[in-house]
């Protein structure tokens, strides 16, 4: 640390001498910009927007479904809200909201001056509004938006109108930039790291990246090409899903659940980077088996590969397959659990304090771990014939994704925005939007594995009235979570802009900080590391 | 299980903060268990039940230990408490010991699951055979080598409340959502295979209380199997989303002892000699009262089918109709006739409609784009079906279609 304490002032400087040829003024800059702060900003307000509008949705689901028989929409609409909601969720809330940070942090983290190949960044980022602008316009279409499932199930996508080729153009896009924003992490992880920096020295941010990085480059084709044949079956007459022309609609779930579980991984392994580096620096100890939580992530990584069919329990594969499956999936139990073992043995015999990042760090490892159980209970395919497709699985899936995926995003901004912005966020009103929000999210979730396992399906409308009364409280949980995230808002919107008030941040900013990033100045200036910084033989930074 | 579902009950009050009353209240709708899997009527149900609890448990315990330690260490190791932090980082012992005991853990839950998977895939030697064919957005039960076969659709009074703004409470529905016009009958006792498939999209059925869920897929034939070992009516409904009615297709099991199943199969037989290919009437006085509409349903249908020779058309009932396009083209075409445009045109109006009748009729026959062909409607009730599209929802063709002409087109 001594010796990038000694950069500090040379990039600094560095900085200073550069500023001469900072941004353009104005929307110019926002549109042309090739600089990695910028664009993280850019695709961070562009996951809130995302995750606003996946918002809406969701409560127009919860109003309907708050009570029995049809009240507010057509049933149609309704299978255009659940289909856009998670598309809108999975490829615009959370996928752009951790590109954004890795676009801030990975250059800040490994000590260079900017993502290997800038100009695809900027081109990877601005494909999103109008990959966006293309999907959501479909609700304006006669016949409305796609409404066959996030999961595109042939036969029945094959129904849908002029949403149809929208939806896919819109998929096509959303990989091509997901593609290349991949590229661009493994390629600046693997060429640009600081000297001294070597792969076991990386912040595990970094190596959580890297790793989901190579499983978006693995997996995307896979989802192109699978709605490239949806796209030929529909207008071209071929028959690649379609059983009346020699074709399989199960090959179908196969290609798509093999995209589709890494997919569930990509979601979260920027996650565990993120707690990773939060509890060590609340709990002011190094976080405990390093080595053990990067080859953990690793194993998750891989076995995510061979695990696909356990969302496929129920089509009828063969006795073999289902056993090779569930065996598989138990064994993620395994590198999760020493995930959480490593990160509760941090925490232990610590000096914790509890600001907001840590607050949401460790609501994290609690809810995400809540839905790491329903997930070992839903690898026992026996008993997942019970559990398949009802709202079992739709508590199981938010569990992992929104205290989990969504808490760490909203973690992670808690903890660098005094870096990003130069000013502290309010800390009181951060703990009560955390407060707020794991109160409600559970009150949201946890009811829907007690109606799950009663015997209501996911996708329907409308539902038998002894559903009624958890659907009730799960209703009230989604819009106070809704309303609880304004306070967010308004928090980082007082950084960001207006900062009248605020206090100004330190550099270190946290006092366990540990890493690159807490050498430069707040804000981060609009260079940082020109001349690299020279790691030293301490062992990894913020571990 | 009423022990350990109270139990759980009591843990899912404390969890989401509820007061005793609502409990109280909840038992009044429960209709089997209400807060987790019904423990079910079949062998393999009670396996399954089984190992579902034995897994909640497992998570319960390691959920225990696992909080503990860190809401333990959350208080004790806070830095008011504990200014000092320790500075160990790293214990292979302890890493091999905690990868190694999930792992035996989950041998332990492997083992019994992978049983109770091997016996729900055995399908050999069952007794009888039941084909299940899903469509948008029906059940089609063969009683396979018995000659026997009917749709099954929601009820009409669910049907009616659940129609947008329909003002009906469905809490004065019996069992809303969950009921159909005909129950799939079987024996208790006796072994029993389903074969699966689907005429259009992917549906999947599933009854709780029998542990059995399985896609139907267009194209394939799943195979599934249960043994009911008490009579009564267990309920279930689709689990793939397969389109706008999804919601709206529940599936009723109506078990009886072997002797009553065997005089309401010959009652199905003798009624489908007379009756030819028009769908069997699967419900009898036996049944509980919720069915009784889909009884008092069957009787124009009946009329209709069995007495095609005297299909004058004038002789078709505008009643049976009006019941046919409720139960099979409602669902897209609305009861109105306005449709959903454009995915599902209007009636009203249609040029198909107003058209040659026998293009209409090619068309209710064979399908076309979306819409499935309907030739499991018999001559009869193509027919009557027909002739009321085209006479009613705002149409005045005045022409009417028969059984004959539907018979050539077929």
């Amino acid at each position: 640390m001594a010796n990038t304490h000694a950069h500090h002032d040379h990039g600094h400087d560095h900085a200073h001498d550069h500023e001469h040829h900072g941004p353009d003024k104005g929307v110019m800059r926002w549109i042309k910009t090739t600089n990695h702060k910028d664009l993280g900003t850019l695709y961070l307000w562009f996951s809130f927007i995302m995750f606003f509008i996946g918002g809406l949705m969701s409560l127009v689901i919860r109003a309907e479904l708050f009570q029995p028989g049809m009240q507010f929409i057509d049933p149609e609409f309704y299978n255009q809200m659940i289909t856009l909601h998670a598309l809108v969720m999975i490829f615009g809330g959370v996928m752009p909201g951790f590109v954004g940070l890795a676009n801030w942090m990975v250059p800040m983290m490994i000590g260079c001056s900017d993502l290997a190949l800038p100009r695809v960044n900027n081109w990877g980022f601005w494909i999103l509004p109008f990959a966006f602008s293309m999907l959501l316009s479909t609700l304006f279409l006669p016949g409305g938006g796609p409404a066959g499932g996030w999961t595109l199930y042939p036969p029945l996508v094959l129904q849908g109108g002029a949403s149809f080729p929208l939806t896919i153009f819109a998929i096509h896009m959303l990989g091509i930039s997901s593609i290349t924003g991949a590229i661009n992490v493994v390629v600046t992880i693997m060429n640009m790291r600081a000297p001294g920096m070597t792969l076991l020295k990386m912040p595990l941010f970094v190596w959580t990246w890297l790793i989901t990085a190579y499983l978006l480059i693995a997996v995307m084709p896979v989802l192109a090409g699978a709605v490239t044949m949806l796209l030929t079956d529909k207008y071209f007459g071929t028959s690649f899903f379609n059983a009346a022309g020699g074709g399989d609609p199960v090959m179908f779930e196969h290609i798509f659940w093999f995209f589709g579980h890494p997919e569930v991984y990509i979601m979260i392994l920027p996650a565990f980077g993120i707690v990773s580096t939060i509890i060590p620096t609340f709990a002011r100890k190094r976080l405990f088996g390093y080595d053990s939580m990067v080859y953990a992530v690793a194993s998750i990584a891989f076995l995510s590969f061979i695990v696909w069919a356990h969302h496929m329990f129920t089509v009828g594969i063969p006795l073999a397959g289902e056993l090779f499956f569930m065996f598989s999936t138990m064994l993620i139990a395994v590198p999760t659990g020493v995930k959480v073992f490593n990160w509760l043995a941090t925490m232990w015999r610590g000096s914790m304090t509890y600001e907001t990042p840590m607050l949401f760090a460790i609501g994290f490892v609690f809810l995400f771990t809540i839905g790491g159980f329903s997930g070992i209970m839903l690898a026992l395919a026996p008993v997942d014939f019970q559990y398949h497709n009802s709202y079992f699985v739709v508590a199981h899936f938010h569990y992992v994704l929104v205290p989990g995926a969504i808490f760490s995003i909203i973690a992670a901004i808690y903890y660098w925005i005094p870096k990003w912005t130069g000013v502290m966020y309010d800390e009181r009103l951060g703990k009560i939007h955390f407060w707020l929000s794991a109160i409600f999210i559970n009150v949201t979730f946890f009811p829907q594995h007690f109606v799950g396992l009663a015997g209501m399906p996911r996708r329907i409308p409308d539902y038998a009235v002894q559903f009624t009364d958890f659907n009730v409280i799960s209703t009230y949980g989604a819009f106070l979570y809704f309303i609880a995230q304004f306070i967010m808002i308004y928090n980082f919107l007082r950084c960001a802009i207006w900062r009248k008030g605020m206090v100004p941040a330190t550099a270190q900013v946290w006092e366990g900080a540990q890493g690159l990033e807490w050498t430069v100045p707040s804000p981060a200036p609009y260079h940082t590391f020109e001349d690299p910084p020279h790691v030293g033989d301490e062992p990894a930074a913020a571990h | 299980m009423s022990n350990l579902i109270r139990g759980l009950r009591g843990l899912a009050l404390a969890m989401t903060g509820m007061a005793g009353s609502f409990a109280a209240r909840a038992a009044d709708t429960m209709e089997s268990a209400y807060w987790n899997l019904p423990k079910g009527v079949t062998d393999i149900s009670n396996e399954v039940w089984h190992l579902h609890m034995a897994a909640f448990w497992v998570c319960v315990v390691i959920a225990i230990v696992v909080f503990g330690v860190m809401f333990y260490s959350i208080f004790a190791h806070r830095r008011s408490k504990h200014p000092v932090p320790a500075t160990f980082h790293h214990s292979t012992t302890v890493e091999i010991i905690w990868t190694i005991i999930p792992f035996v853990i989950l041998i332990g839950l492997a083992v019994p699951a992978a049983g109770t998977l091997i016996k729900q895939y055995d399908t050999r030697n069952a007794e009888m055979t039941v084909k299940i064919t899903g469509y948008q957005w029906k059940w089609q039960y063969e009683y396979v080598g018995e000659g026997v076969s009917f749709f099954s659709t929601l009820d009409p009074e669910s049907n009616n409340a659940r129609q947008l703004h329909s003002g009906i409470d469905p809490k004065t529905v019996p069992h809303y959502l969950h009921n159909t016009d005909n129950y799939l009958v079987l024996p208790v006792g006796k072994k029993v295979r389903f074969l699966l498939t689907s005429n259009d999209v992917i549906h999947g059925w599933w009854v709780p209380d029998l542990a059995i869920k399985k896609d139907a897929i267009p194209g394939y034939i799943n195979e599934m199997w249960t043994q009911i070992n008490e009579p009564g009516i267990y309920r279930g409904q689709c689990t793939v989303l397969c389109g706008r009615d999804h919601g709206f297709m529940p599936i009723v099991v109506h078990a009886m002892s072997a002797a009553d199943y065997a005089a309401w199969l010959a009652k199905q037989k003798g009624g489908a000699e007379v009756a030819a290919a028009a769908p069997v009437v699967a419900t009898d006085a036996a049944v509980d009262a919720p069915v009784a509409p889909a009884a008092a349903e069957a009787a124009p249908v009946e009329v209709a089918a069995s007495s095609p020779a005297a299909a004058a058309p004038a002789a078709v009932d505008a009643k049976a109709g009006e019941k046919l396009f409720l139960g099979n083209c409602a669902a897209c075409h609305q009861a109105t006739g306005a449709g959903l445009p454009p995915t599902f045109p209007a009636l009203t109006g249609s040029k198909v409609v107003a058209g040659p009748i026998d293009a209409q009729i090619t068309q209710v026959l064979k399908g076309k784009n979306a819409m499935p062909p309907f030739a499991q409607l018999s001559d009869a009730d193509i027919a009557a079906v027909v002739t009321y599209t085209r006479n009613n929802l705002g149409n005045k063709v005045g022409d009417t279609a028969s059984a004959e002409q539907v018979k050539k087109l077929r």
